[in-house]
């Protein structure tokens, strides 16, 4: 019974320091594994760099052989798996260097900051969205359960889960394009890509930016409804329930104040757990509609062998769930006191 | 809470509510599965569910019965034809038993100068059933040339569409079918199979094997499923011939996918291992093994049965997402994602709306096991409520 002894506030103290340590070796794992899966494919893009150098820029097989050389020793390609790894991490945590992406010809960590930008703001407006649309929806269906409008919510939230992303996005295309008639793909009409942030550009960004959150956001929405339901039904059968029932509470009470609160709890347990969902379903998206986040780049590292752009995209991806896996448990903490005690 | 139960769990107990509702004879005991039968079948969308599931089983095993066209077969003067309508009443509005299709005309778009078919209400081609088409051989051992479905040359049955090559589209999706739904069901059966292994063996010894193989498996479930399946495949090389590519992304989505399964089963085991039927076991005698194999196994099965049926939606999902991205099974072979791929282009689909109809496919199929899942769920623990 030690903990017992400690105050509530040295006790999530200690829970957080706890969790903060048990990051930092998950931390290392998904970096190595990262490294190894971006290893993975079959050559390696100076191979193809080689190939392209005599073909397209006419130089001789030396010359290319040369140029390779040289790229390799500069990145420490030659070098034995294990060395490469260490420097790939020495780069990240001393200089913030992530590595040269050979597609783009820049730093990964150009091409890494200015879209991980763009997939964080639309993957927490959609988180946002659907846990708040989807426990609305969700209080709303179980209070009325089995009425007209809760078959429907069941019936949409069922067509919600089994759509695929790439699907919904090109349908929602198609609908625009071709009968609303309006621009579609990216996040801003032509006119308005290069201009500086004003409020007409600001809504132009929305009038683009609904689509990404309405496909990435659906799943997670129909998600949320179905387990609030499920969970605030099972509440609602609970004893405490009846007795505020009994005590002559206002209906409005028993459910918010009573039945709500405790029900929630599994939609805040899985915060951290769809994140990984949402940032899948943003690359999809963002692949078909051309968006600017990180998933077109990561398909397109993926499909030249861009190795070190892909490894940190991985990580990156990883990295971020860790870090809302970590603020979901706090959240949880904070809340409910009992999760301290583990 | 209620009355105390102490009957060993794995037996069954007769639920008096539900022997009033079904007006059985009393005294009459019903063993699990007959209990989890009930229950599932009055769960409506689960039997509909059930019924497409078997519906699209069917399809994709007979695919060459079904298919009216060979679905490799590129007919380059058919390029881009819209579903022809299957029709009963003529132009001159007389009804025929037999249904029928109306023969095509060429014509050109004034404005786009692209090709365009009319149709011509003058030519009728009766839909014959059972006829001689082209020849195939199923499962590499009847040989045949059967159809269901056809029309008498040179009239043409393209029941939805056909592609950029004048490739039967509903042919095409038959096929695709075949592959999708295939690799869905192995990789969910392996993922099972590595899944249910691991997962036991880690609820059961617990310990220090059990926090290793948990670290393990929470170290994979930190990289998103998918943008993981994608950089895998990216490894399966592309000269490798379809069937190597085949089964390489089968691999990648076990690999990624066991870890949802060994969590499920774990968890399960874990709260068996504390049951009161395994002490009962223990205190007469059981060897482990015995336990495993004869209580703990069985009480999981259906548990994973359920899983498995939510995990093959899933899969199915990420192989039409990986091919439609050009990262899953490559052409010649098809699979629902392949066939989308030639939907990725804006201006193709405004033309063409016709080749989204495999999205609609899978969406179909991905819902109908979802309803099966669910009603497998609620029928697997019939002593829930």
């Amino acid at each position: 019974m030690p903990l017992r002894a400690l105050g509530s506030e040295q006790q999530l103290t200690s829970f957080v320091i706890r969790r903060l340590l048990y990051a930092i070796p998950m931390l290392i794992l998904v970096s190595f594994v990262s490294f190894v899966i971006i290893n993975l494919p079959p050559g390696d893009y100076l191979t193809t760099m080689r190939q392209q150098l005599e073909s397209q820029a006419g130089l001789t097989r030396e010359e290319a052989m040369l140029i390779a050389e040289r790229m390799a020793a500069r990145y420490g390609l030659d070098r034995p798996f294990m060395v490469q790894y260490f420097e790939w991490i020495k780069g990240i945590v001393t200089r913030g260097d992530f590595g040269y992406s050979f597609h783009y010809n820049r730093p990964v960590s150009e091409v890494l900051w200015q879209r991980l930008g763009w997939t964080l703001l639309i993957a927490t407006t959609c988180h946002m969205v659907s846990v708040g649309i989807g426990v609305l929806v969700g209080i709303f269906s179980a209070t009325h359960k089995y009425s007209l409008l809760d078959n429907v919510f069941t019936v949409l939230s069922f067509l919600g889960l089994s759509t695929p992303n790439f699907f919904l996005a090109l349908l929602i295309m198609y609908y625009l394009a071709f009968h609303v008639k309006t621009h579609v793909g990216g996040l801003f009409s032509t006119e308005y890509v290069m201009a500086p942030w004003s409020w007409a550009k600001f809504g132009d960004f929305l009038k683009h930016f609904w689509v990404p959150v309405f496909v990435v956001g659906l799943a997670g929405t129909a998600q949320n409804m179905r387990v609030m339901r499920g969970k605030l039904l099972d509440v609602l059968n609970s004893q405490y329930v009846e007795t505020a029932r009994a005590k002559g509470l206002p209906e409005r009470v028993v459910i918010f104040k009573h039945a709500v609160r405790n029900a929630i709890q599994p939609i805040i347990m899985y915060l951290g757990m769809s994140l990984p969902f949402l940032i899948q379903g943003e690359v999809i998206a963002s692949i078909v509609l051309n968006l600017p986040p990180i998933g077109p780049a990561f398909h397109i590292a993926l499909v030249n062998q861009d190795m070190y752009l892909a490894g940190s995209f991985l990580l990156m991806i990883a990295v971020v769930l860790i870090v809302g896996n970590l603020l979901a448990d706090l959240l949880l903490a904070w809340m409910d006191p009992r999760v301290r005690y583990e | 809470m209620s009355r105390q139960v102490s009957i060993p769990k794995d037996k069954p107990i007769v639920d008096l509510k539900e022997l009033t509702e079904e007006k059985l004879a009393v005294g009459r005991t019903l063993t699990q599965r007959q209990l989890i039968w009930r229950r599932f079948r009055r769960h409506r969308l689960g039997v509909l569910g059930a019924v497409v599931v078997l519906i699209l089983a069917v399809l994709s095993i007979f695919a060459p019965f079904f298919a009216p066209y060979d679905y490799t077969k590129p007919e380059y003067r058919h390029a881009y034809v819209p579903p022809q309508r299957v029709r009963f009443i003529d132009s001159e509005g007389n009804f025929h038993w037999r249904p029928f299709v109306y023969g095509l005309k060429y014509g050109v778009d004034e404005v786009t100068w692209q090709r365009v078919y009319v149709e011509d209400p003058e030519t009728i081609y009766p839909i014959s059933f059972f006829v001689r088409g082209w020849e195939y051989n199923l499962f590499g051992l009847i040989k045949s040339d059967i159809h269901l479905i056809g029309v008498e040359r040179p009239g043409t049955l393209y029941l939805l569409g056909t592609d950029h090559l004048g490739r039967d589209l509903f042919s095409r999706i038959l096929f695709g079918g075949r592959v999708s739904i295939f690799i869905g069901l192995m990789g969910a059966t392996i993922s099972a199979a590595v899944g249910s292994f691991i997962g036991g063996v880690s609820g059961y010894f617990s310990g220090k094997v059990d926090s290793i193989i948990q670290r393990i498996v929470e170290l994979l479930q930190l990289f998103p499923q998918l943008p993981l399946m994608m950089a895998l495949s990216a490894a399966i090389p592309t000269t490798w011939p379809p069937l190597g590519v085949f089964i390489g992304v089968v691999v990648v989505m076990t690999l990624v996918q066991w870890t949802y399964l060994a969590r499920e089963v774990r968890g399960k085991v874990l709260s068996y291992r504390e049951a009161d039927f395994v002490l009962a076991a223990k205190v007469a005698g059981a060897k482990d093994l015995y336990i495993i194999i004869q209580h703990i196994i069985p009480n999981c099965l259906s548990h994973i049965i359920v899983v498995l049926t939510i995990t093959i939606p899933n899969l199915i999902l990420a192989e039409s997402s990986l091919s439609f991205l050009g990262l899953g099974i490559q052409p010649p072979m098809v699979s629902w994602g392949v066939l989308l791929r030639n939907a990725s282009n804006l201006q193709t689909i405004g033309q063409y709306p016709w080749i989204m109809i495999p999205g609609v496919v899978i969406l179909i199929t991905i819902l109908a096991f979802n309803f099966l899942g669910d009603g497998l769920r609620d029928a697997a623990d019939p002593y829930g409520n």
